[in-house]
C-alpha cells in the first residue's frame, strides 16, 4: 500500500478502494437477479413479458441522472422504499451501499443482455434429458444450464462491473460525490478537473481506470476461455 | 405394462391413440409425421397432452381428466433421444453418472462396470462427447439411460441419424438391453428392419391413429401393414440354427424347413428371427427343380390381396410361419392362386440380408 501511497495521494487512493468496492459488491449483488431475468427472458412465456423487458431496458436508455433521481426519491431517507428500510437500519442515500446500488441498477441491463444470448445458445432439450434422468428444474438448472452459461455469464459480469466503475451521472445524483464516503473514480477525476492544478491527480486517476479496466478484460477473457471449452466439450 | 390413451391436436392432425405396452419391446412402428414423437414425449413427460391417461404398473403417470400430472424427473423413464442429448460440458463417465445421481436410493440399480461393459464404452470414459462419434454417441446415451435406474426405456428413433454402418453397430445394443437386462422398452421407428429385429410388440400408427396392435409376428406377417411402403413389407421367421457347414452357409431349421443363409456367429441349437422381404420371393405352383435357390418353403396361399397397382401381396401358410410375397396380378392369376392353393415360395440365399437377422428374444 505504501508505494501506491507515494504516487496516489491519500484522497485519490480512497477513490480508488472505493471504487472497486462499490463495483464489485454492485457486480456480485446484482448477478444472480440477472441471471434469473436472463432466464425467465430466454426461457418462459408469461404475460407482461414486454413489459418487464423493458423495465430492464430502462436504465440503459434513461438519461443517467434521471435514474439517479428517480433513486433519491426512492429510496432517499424520505422516500417511500428508503425510509422503510431506514427503519431497519439500512440506508443509501450519501452512503457507499447508494453508490453501488446506482452502480448495480446500472449495470443490471447490461449484464441481462449477456447472459440472456447464452441461455439461448443451450439447447432446450439438454434440459429435458436431465429431466427424464431425474434431475428437477432447479438441479438441471445448477448442473445443465448454468455451467454451459458461464462464458456468457462471465461476460456479463465484467461488463457490469465496467459500467459499475465507469458510472458517474446517478451515482453523484443519487449519493453526491463524498471523499471517503461516496466519491468513487469518476466522480473524484471529475472533481480534481475542477479545482486549478488538479489535472496531474486527474491524470494518475485516468491511467489507474485504464489499468483497471485492461485487468478486467484480461481477466474475463481467459476464465470465459477456459469455461467455453468445457461447455463445448472439449 | 404400460397403458396409453392419448388425444393431442398437431399441426395438420390429430392424435388419438390407445395401446398397451406389455414386457419386452413395444415398437411404435409408422412413417415420419403420424405422431409417434409426440407418443413419447408424452409418456416421458416432456409434452402435456391435450386429454389422456399414461399408467404404468398401476401408478398413474398422467390423468387429465382427473388433472394429475407427474413431472418428467418423477417418472423415472430412461430416454434416449435421436441427437443422443450427451451433456457437451461432462465427460462420459459424468454423463453416465447424472441419473444414478438422482435416482431413488432404494431403487434397482444398474452397475456402472456392467453397463460399460455391455456398451463397450470403457475406453471413452474420461473423454467429452465432442469428441465421440455419432454410434459411440448414442451408445453412451443408452448407459445414460439405463444408469438411472428407469422403470422403462423410451428411445425414440435412436438410429435414424446414423449411417447404415453405424445402425448395424448399435442395434445389437438394444437387443441386448431387451434379452441380457430385461428392461421394458417403448421403441419408436419408421424401419421395418429395426421392427423385425427388437419387436415383441408392434403399435402401427397411421395419421395418428392406432391402425393395428398385436405380437410382431402377427403383425409383420398382416400384408394389410405396410407403414413404410410396399417394398418394406416382410414377413418375419423363427427358426434354429442347426449346423453351419464349410462352404460358409449356415443351417436353420424353420419348422422342420432347411434354410441356408451366409454363416452367422450363432451357435447351433439357439434361436434366431430371419426376415424374409416379401419382393425377394418368387412363387411356384410345383415344387421347383434344377433352381440356383436353396430355399424353398411348401406352404398354402392364405390369401391375395391386391390393390390399384399391377401388383399382389400373396401371403402364405409354410410349416416355418408366414410368408409374403410380392407378385403382379398377372401372375398371381396366371398361376391360379387363390386362397388354399398349394405353392412353393422359393427364397434366394442372399436375399436373407444379415442385417435382418436378429436375436430371438422375443
Amino acid at each position: 500500500m505504501s508505494a501506491e501511497s507515494a504516487w496516489l495521494g491519500p484522497e485519490e487512493w480512497q477513490a480508488v478502494m472505493l471504487s472497486l468496492q462499490v463495483s464489485i459488491w454492485a457486480t456480485l449483488a446484482a448477478l444472480p437477479p440477472a441471471v434469473f431475468t436472463a432466464y425467465a427472458l430466454a426461457r418462459w412465456q408469461f404475460p407482461g413479458k414486454q413489459i418487464v423487458n423493458s423495465l430492464v431496458h430502462l436504465p440503459l436508455i434513461l438519461p443517467p441522472v434521471v435514474t439517479g433521481y428517480l433513486l433519491l426519491m426512492l429510496f432517499g431517507t424520505k422516500g417511500p422504499v428508503g425510509g422503510a428500510l431506514q427503519q431497519i437500519g439500512i440506508v443509501f442515500a450519501f452512503r457507499w451501499t447508494g453508490a453501488a446500488l446506482a452502480a448495480g441498477i446500472m449495470a443490471f441491463p447490461l449484464m441481462v443482455r449477456a447472459i440472456r444470448l447464452s441461455v439461448e445458445a443451450v439447447d432446450p432439450k439438454l434440459e429435458q434429458a436431465a429431466a427424464t434422468l431425474g434431475a428437477s428444474r432447479i438441479m438441471c438448472f445448477a448442473t445443465i444450464t448454468l455451467p454451459m452459461i458461464l462464458p456468457g455469464l462471465i461476460a456479463g459480469a465484467v461488463l457490469g462491473f465496467a459500467k459499475a466503475m465507469g458510472e458517474f451521472g446517478a451515482t453523484i445524483t443519487f449519493v453526491s460525490s463524498i471523499p471517503g464516503q461516496t466519491q468513487t473514480l469518476p466522480s473524484a477525476i471529475y472533481t480534481f478537473l475542477q479545482v486549478p492544478g488538479g489535472e496531474t491527480a486527474a491524470l494518475r486517476l485516468t491511467l489507474v481506470s485504464i489499468a483497471i479496466a485492461l485487468t478486467a478484460l484480461l481477466l474475463s477473457e481467459l476464465l470465459a476461455r477456459r469455461a467455453a471449452d468445457r461447455a463445448g466439450g472439449r | 405394462m404400460l397403458t396409453v390413451s392419448l388425444q393431442h391436436a398437431l399441426p395438420g392432425f390429430g392424435l388419438d391413440v390407445q395401446f398397451e405396452a406389455p414386457p419386452g419391446v413395444t415398437v411404435l412402428f409408422g412413417r415420419s409425421g403420424t405422431g409417434k414423437t409426440t407418443v413419447i414425449q408424452a409418456v416421458a413427460g416432456l409434452l402435456r397432452p391435450d386429454q389422456g391417461r399414461v399408467a404404468l404398473q398401476g401408478e398413474v403417470l398422467c390423468d387429465t381428466s382427473r388433472g394429475q400430472w407427474l413431472p418428467p424427473h418423477k417418472r423415472r423413464m430412461g430416454c434416449v433421444f435421436q441427437e443422443g442429448r450427451l451433456f457437451p460440458h461432462l465427460t462420459v463417465r459424468q454423463n453416465l453418472a447424472f441419473g444414478q445421481w438422482f435416482a431413488p436410493r432404494n431403487a434397482k440399480r444398474e452397475n456402472l462396470d456392467r453397463v460399460v461393459e455391455l456398451l463397450g464404452i470403457g475406453p471413452l470414459l474420461q473423454r467429452r462427447p465432442g469428441h465421440l462419434s455419432g454410434g459411440e454417441k448414442q451408445r453412451v446415451a443408452i448407459g445414460r439411460a439405463l444408469l438411472s435406474a428407469p422403470r422403462m426405456i423410451l428411445a425414440d428413433e435412436p438410429l435414424s441419424a446414423l449411417d447404415e454402418a453405424r445402425k448395424a453397430e448399435i442395434l445389437p445394443y438394444f437387443e441386448r438391453l431387451r434379452d441380457e437386462i430385461g428392461i421394458p422398452m417403448l421403441y419408436v421407428s419408421h424401419s421395418a428392419a429395426e421392427v423385425a429385429r427388437l419387436a415383441t410388440t408392434v403399435v402401427v400408427l397411421q395419421d395418428g391413429q392406432v391402425q393395428r396392435q398385436g405380437s410382431a409376428a402377427e403383425v409383420l406377417g398382416d400384408p394389410a401393414v405396410m407403414p413404410a411402403g410396399v417394398r418394406a413389407a416382410g414377413a418375419l421367421l423363427q427358426a434354429r440354427v442347426a449346423r453351419h457347414h464349410g462352404d460358409g452357409l449356415t443351417e436353420l431349421d424353420a419348422g422342420g424347413v432347411p434354410l441356408y443363409l451366409p454363416q452367422i456367429a450363432r451357435a447351433p441349437g439357439s434361436m434366431v428371427r430371419v426376415r424374409v422381404s416379401a419382393h425377394e420371393v418368387i412363387l411356384s405352383r410345383q415344387r421347383p427343380e434344377g433352381l440356383s435357390a436353396l430355399n424353398i418353403l411348401p406352404g398354402t396361399v392364405e390369401h391375395v390381396r391386391t390393390g390399384g397397382g399391377p401388383g399382389a401381396m400373396v401371403s402364405l401358410t409354410t410349416p416355418a410361419g408366414r410368408v409374403l410375397a410380392r407378385v403382379t396380378r398377372r401372375s398371381a392369376q396366371a398361376l391360379g392362386l387363390e386362397p388354399g392353393a398349394e405353392c412353393h415360395a422359393v427364397v434366394k440365399t442372399v436375399s436373407i440380408a444379415p442385417e435382418d437377422i436378429g436375436g430371438g428374444g422375443g
